[in-house]
């Protein structure tokens, strides 16, 4: 089975009230809270489209951009 | 539609802290209303006070605000003047089974076809802090310099002996079984009850001293467990999750309808 792709993540940083649960429970690190104290994607290679950040995420502020195996486009 | 569209974006940022537990419960819920493919105009939110009771005005459903504790009254009158709409009815742990302990036995007893969604965070968040029903034994609160001495009610427990047909319980650290579980409750043709343990980092969290949202994230995870899991012999203080009943029950809707109906052929 092909992995999904990972595009980005979508973040409405006004949102953001920094708690840091993304940040702690991203399996694979890939986020950090940056001087602002608001999250960031700092290692986005790493990503691998869980989406575990986006479901957490008590303020609605993260989206992670996928493609779903076998298409072309962005799948939100 | 993707999760937005199910919002009033105007009122984003939300007013709920840092962390709390209630933003992913309203974050789970739009995405199990997403996978069920319902539409905005098909749902109504009905929510009395309270932290958890803010959820009906972010939402782009129809949605009522009402009176504290007595959200499943107006629920209920919802439900019976419109049955087709889903009815779904978010509550606080003070607010469900302290102010509104006799509403919420009583829709179960009726087994009126609603989801009443207890938002369990052990604590008063809105008003500072106050000890509710379902703070543990021991715990403090503004109310509980000292620590409280009241027991604390299994919602659990006590739904299921209330006679509600679906009864569930989770934590807002298992999303995916938190919008399935949501999904399950929604879908549940009878009244549904679903516990979902939600972190107060602002006031349980800071006077239990158990420490921030990702502190109180990690007790869910650790000290929870499947129903049925071995690990719950070897230590019974863990509390399960899952779906604890699911059965069927005439609903009261229906068993209106059928009586309007009876009466009407005898009377003919």
């Amino acid at each position: 089975m092909k992995k999904k792709q990972y595009k980005g993540h979508k973040i409405e940083r006004s949102w953001c009230k920094g708690c840091g649960i993304c940040v702690e429970f991203c399996p694979k690190q890939v986020l950090e809270l940056d001087a602002e104290g608001k999250v960031s994607v700092a290692r986005p290679q790493d990503c691998i489209c869980c989406k575990l950040c986006e479901l957490r995420c008590p303020d609605l502020a993260i989206e992670v951009i996928c493609t779903e195996p076998g298409t072309e486009n962005g799948h939100e | 539609m993707a999760v937005k569209d199910y919002i009033r974006q105007r009122f984003f940022p939300h007013m709920w802290c840092p962390g709390c537990g209630h933003g992913t419960i309203l974050n789970a819920l739009l995405r199990a209303v997403e996978t069920l493919g319902l539409k905005k105009q098909d749902i109504v939110m009905v929510s009395g006070i309270g932290c958890s009771a803010r959820i009906s005005g972010y939402v782009d459903f129809h949605s009522m605000h009402t009176l504290h504790g007595r959200a499943l009254a107006f629920a209920t009158g919802v439900k019976m003047s419109k049955p087709e709409l889903n009815v779904i009815v978010p509550m606080g742990d003070g607010d469900a089974l302290a102010i509104g302990g006799n509403h919420f036995i009583h829709a179960a007893r009726r087994n009126i076809e609603m989801t009443a969604i207890v938002m369990n965070n052990r604590i008063y968040g809105m008003t500072g802090g106050q000890f509710s029903p379902l703070s543990a034994h021991g715990s403090m609160g503004t109310t509980a310099p000292y620590g409280n001495i009241d027991h604390d009610f299994d919602v659990v427990e006590l739904a299921t002996a209330a006679g509600a047909t679906f009864v569930a319980r989770t934590t807002t650290y298992h999303v995916h079984e938190l919008s399935d579980f949501i999904a399950q409750a929604i879908s549940h043709k009878g009244f549904s009850v679903l516990e979902v343990l939600s972190q107060c980092p602002t006031h349980y969290g800071r006077r239990n001293r158990v420490g921030g949202a990702v502190d109180i994230l990690k007790t869910y995870k650790n000290n929870t467990v499947r129903i049925g899991s071995d690990k719950k012999q070897e230590n019974p203080d863990l509390i399960e999750r899952g779906v604890f009943v699911k059965k069927e029950l005439s609903e009261y809707c229906r068993e209106y309808d059928r009586l309007i109906a009876r009466e009407h052929r005898e009377a003919e």
